[in-house]
């Protein structure tokens, strides 16, 4: 065998990476889909902070994107996620999930409506055999993607005012919605959409064009506050938004090796993306049975818990000593100054009375045990008005 | 999408697929009161056991099937097919395999030559433990992961087993799933008999000897009988035609409405439930019950479609195994051609276990073998004497026929075409002067004749990981499918064959439903 080999190879640079090597002062790199992306470029506190504050750009070329296109794109659509494609106009975008035939969720993405017989599906996890399954039966074309798309993340409160000053106009662009822009001698796709539940956008281009959009933004973008930001950063601020990641919030069905680490869209709060009346798609059956039986085992759930230290990785407790679930995603808020946690819980324990969470808290190499009182509260965490005022507003 | 869904007929039950199951199955229900059409789509009924056109002008019609080795005893019973007209031209054919060193003739336990009390010993313990798993067959088979098993049966029938006592069950155990030519090799040193066991071990599997677990499909051929004879081979008068009317006969003395020339072309489905049917015609029939008996891959994937199944579900029915090895030789004859025996017999044509294994090798690579295997039947020797100028037919089933070849349809129909001949010519010299008109059904003829997936003998493979609670899949062994009102039966369900079982079975299961 000729070629070199992926497993021991070094992961792939992203076409945006001559700018996001020379700005990653730490050179701190983390494995994303096979690319090399920075985890932190300086300092993960003050990228934060410009996610928050100003605006960021993020590197989202590694997030797995399907083209999926023909007459019958739409029915196979449906078929194969939860909500109803009939209700997604041309230039819009739906974030969505699907499940497998016991309705076990395996991915969540977000879903591009670029024409009437043309999608991009973005997700965490691949899929092309699902998909091409899927496809069976159905007059629809399906690739990835995911190498011929560049894609950044530009987020920030500021970040409508950075593309204004690069000369894209999205005064008019609604959350959800996208909008093609000539850049060069090619195009660039801007949706409003993003991961960190503040104002936002992500830009889509051709790879050739990847640098040159990444050194008009930086140098546009400097008045604004402009900087580059790390996985780390944008973690954080999904986690204040309070925002689903595949295998940290939910093992995909299709990846789970334990029979009971699989959660239905019911289980993972999703169950409002159902359409039941839109026809089959796979998964209904099963979901249906769970609703109408109601047989749901777990739910999602939001947490506050005093004091702040995180409770990342703690275990639940009713009445303090009943085990009643688990927390999956966790951080003190800089931007709420609260202590928040997304969480499994037994179904049983849903309106989370008398829970308890454990937390190791260390001090100064020696951990502490916690046992704090939890209360449930709602997800977003964090859902600011100018995440949806349009036009956007000028900061 | 089609527009809306407006019918001409209405009835309780349609079944789709005049086969001996789809047969069995629409008597079932209409004697137990349901008002039942059952729809067929070629101009008669009786699937494999329908006669074919005239092999040439004056030439009788033979049909696919061409010897029965079970009628389930509930069938033949409940629809008293004896009255409705099954007579026996031979109700226990004797078998004689054709060698060059002289041939060799079998009667269930007994057989000619210095291996005869070999024969008989391991004859009698495989019908033992035969006898033991045919009532699997006249259930739904277990299931692993959910509630409604028959405890009782199951616990009776486990026992059955068990009762074979402590050596004859270990025994079991150890044969239950190793190959034929292993056991041939074991217990027989005639080339004649292992050739026999061999043979019909893998008699319309997509299967050589050596395969893995190919000793259980000679115990599922041993499990048959016909009117109370265990494993017996026999021929109806009128060949299976004859079988196919008496049953059609007497679905219809229960009730059921039988329409001919009337092919399905989708399963129509409203509210996630069986709405009714449309034909090819553009009749439109509302039902709220369908059984489909014409194997689950064209029924689902076909009838229903991808978009009313989950994806899961729909993949794993692409995937189920339906290759079709056997291919269906008719020879119309000027005269009783010469095999150097009695010619009222099935001749088995396979010199020993290798050549049989031999002629299935070829066809894992999609080629035609040199050198086919074949069981012969020549039904004009048992009607002879009636009229001297009797036509003759020579009717076979040659194997291994490749169902996807390589070098494409009419090539490779040809070429097994003059191998079989040419095999034919060398034990029954002359042949080939006989011959009148010959007509070669290969695998893919077989699926386009007769609609069977693949052109596999069972609508699916039966192999052990497609049998009992697998078959045709976990999800839909129970004969019911995810969609309401529409139901599973005929070959490509549990446990497979024309016996009329699984006809049976699935009306069981439906009327056991309520539905
Ligand atoms: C070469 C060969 C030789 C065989 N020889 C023997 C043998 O000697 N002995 C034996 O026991 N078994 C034999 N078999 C197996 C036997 O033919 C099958 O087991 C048997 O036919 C299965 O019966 P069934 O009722 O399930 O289905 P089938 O007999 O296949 O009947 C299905 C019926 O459905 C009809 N149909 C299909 N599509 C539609 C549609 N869309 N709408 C309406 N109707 C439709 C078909 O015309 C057919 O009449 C042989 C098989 C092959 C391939």
């Amino acid at each position: 065998m000729t070629g070199p080999r992926f497993d021991t190879a070094p992961l792939l640079e992203t076409p945006f990476h001559p700018r996001t090597t020379a700005a990653n002062r730490l050179q701190n790199w983390a494995g994303w889909s096979g690319y090399r992306t920075a985890g932190c470029y300086g300092d993960s506190e003050m990228e934060h902070s410009a996610i928050r504050n100003a605006a960021t750009l993020y590197d989202i070329t590694p997030m797995t994107k399907y083209r999926i296109a023909g007459p019958e794109a739409e029915a196979c659509l449906n078929r194969l996620t939860l909500r109803n494609l009939a209700k997604l106009p041309v230039g819009s975008v739906q974030y969505t999930a699907w499940t497998d035939d016991a309705g076990k969720v395996m991915d969540d993405g977000t879903l591009f409506r670029i024409g009437p017989d043309r999608f991009r599906l973005c997700c965490q996890e691949r899929h092309l055999p699902w998909l091409l399954d899927s496809a069976q039966g159905f007059d629809v074309e399906i690739a990835d993607e995911t190498e011929a798309v560049a894609a950044v993340a530009l987020q920030g409160p500021t970040s409508a005012s950075v593309l204004t000053a690069a000369g894209f106009d999205v005064s008019a662009l609604k959350p959800f919605r996208m909008q093609d822009y000539p850049f060069r001698d090619g195009r660039l796709l801007i949706s409003r959409t993003g991961f960190t539940g503040d104002l936002g956008y992500e830009l889509w281009v051709a790879p050739t064009d990847a640098v040159a959009l990444w050194d008009h933004l930086m140098a546009q973008g400097a008045p604004f506050g402009l900087v580059p930001a790390g996985t780390e950063a944008v973690m954080l601020a999904r986690t204040e938004a309070g925002f689903l990641t595949a295998n940290l919030d939910f093992i995909p069905a299709q990846q789970a090796l334990r029979e009971d680490r699989v959660r239905s869209p019911l289980e993972l709060g999703l169950g409002w993306m159902i359409d039941w009346d839109k026809g089959h798609f796979t998964g209904r059956r099963a979901l249906l049975a769970e609703r109408d039986g109601q047989l749901s085992r777990w739910a999602i759930v939001g947490l506050d818990i005093p004091g702040n230290v995180s409770a990342e990785g703690s275990v639940l407790y009713y009445g303090k000593k009943r085990e009643a679930g688990f927390i999956t995603a966790a951080c003190w808020s800089p931007t709420l100054k609260r202590n928040l946690a997304i969480a499994h819980v037994a179904a049983r324990y849903a309106a989370c009375d008398d829970l308890w969470v454990e937390i190791y808290a260390q001090r100064e190499l020696q951990y502490h045990k916690l046992m704090l009182p939890v209360r449930k509260t709602e997800r977003p965490f964090f859902a600011p008005d100018r995440r949806r005022a349009t036009p956007p507003g000028r900061f | 999408m089609p527009g809306p869904f407006s019918s001409t007929g209405t009835t309780d039950v349609v079944v789709i697929g005049a086969g001996p199951n789809g047969l069995a199955c629409a008597a079932r229900l209409a004697q137990k009161g349901r008002r039942v059409t059952l729809l067929e789509a070629e101009p008669e009924p009786g699937g494999g056991a329908r006669a074919l056109p005239d092999i040439a002008p004056g030439w009788p019609s033979p049909a696919l099937a061409h010897l029965v080795r079970h009628i389930d005893p509930r069938v033949e019973a409940a629809m008293d097919l004896s009255r409705h007209g099954l007579d026996w031209m031979a109700a226990d054919l004797p078998t004689t395999v054709l060698s060059p060193q002289g041939h060799l003739t079998l009667r269930g336990d007994q057989a000619e030559g210095a291996d005869a009390a070999a024969w008989a010993a391991l004859h009698r313990r495989l019908m033992s433990f035969a006898a033991a798993l045919e009532p699997f067959r006249q259930m739904p088979p277990p299931r692993l992961a959910a509630s409604g098993n028959a405890w009782g049966q199951l616990a009776r029938n486990a026992l059955g087993l068990r009762k074979l006592g402590a050596t004859e069950f270990r025994e079991f155990l150890r044969l239950i799933l190793i190959n034929a030519h292993d056991v041939a090799q074991d217990e027989l040193t005639d080339p004649r008999l292992r050739a026999a066991l061999c043979f019909d071990a893998t008699l319309g599997a997509w299967a050589g000897p050596r395969s893995p677990n190919t000793l259980i499909l000679y115990l599922d051929r041993l499990a048959g009988q016909i009117a109370g004879g265990k494993a017996a081979l026999g021929l109806p008068r009128d060949g299976l035609p004859g079988l196919a009317r008496a049953m059609a006969r007497a679905a219809q003395a229960s009730g059921v409405t039988l329409r001919t020339n009337a092919r399905v072309a989708r399963i129509e489905i409203a509210n996630d439930r069986v709405a009714g049917l449309v034909l090819t015609d553009g009749t439109a029939i509302s039902a709220p019950l369908v059984v489909s008996a014409i194997g689950p891959k064209p029924t689902l994937l076909n009838l229903v479609g991808p978009r009313h199944l989950d994806a899961g579900m729909t993949t794993r029915l692409r995937h189920q195994k339906s290759r079709g090895g056997a291919a269906k030789l008719h020879l119309a004859l000027s005269d009783l051609p010469d095999f150097g025996t009695d010619p009222k017999a099935r001749l088995i044509l396979a010199e020993d276990e290798h050549a049989v294994e031999t002629a299935f090798n070829p066809v894992k690579y999609g080629e035609v073998p040199d050198a086919p295997v074949m069981e012969i039947v020549l039904p004009s020797a048992f009607t002879g004497g009636q009229a001297p100028a009797a036509p003759h037919v020579l009717s076979a089933i040659v194997q291994f026929a490749p169902h996807a070849p390589r070098a494409g349809e009419d090539t490779a129909r040809a070429a097994m075409l003059a191998a079989c001949l040419a095999r034919l010519e060398r034990a029954a010299p002359g042949i080939g002067k006989l011959i009148v008109k010959a007509d070669l059904l290969m695998p893919y003829d077989i699926e386009r004749k007769f609609g069977m997936a693949g052109g596999n003998w069972h609508h699916g493979e039966l192999s052990v990981e497609q049998m009992l609670f697998l078959r045709p899949l976990p999800q839909l062994s129970r004969y019911a499918t995810p969609v309401s009102g529409l139901w599973l039966t005929g070959a490509g369900t549990h446990p497979g064959g024309m016996s009329g079982a699984a006809g049976w079975n699935a009306a069981e299961a439906i009327l056991e439903a309520g539905a």
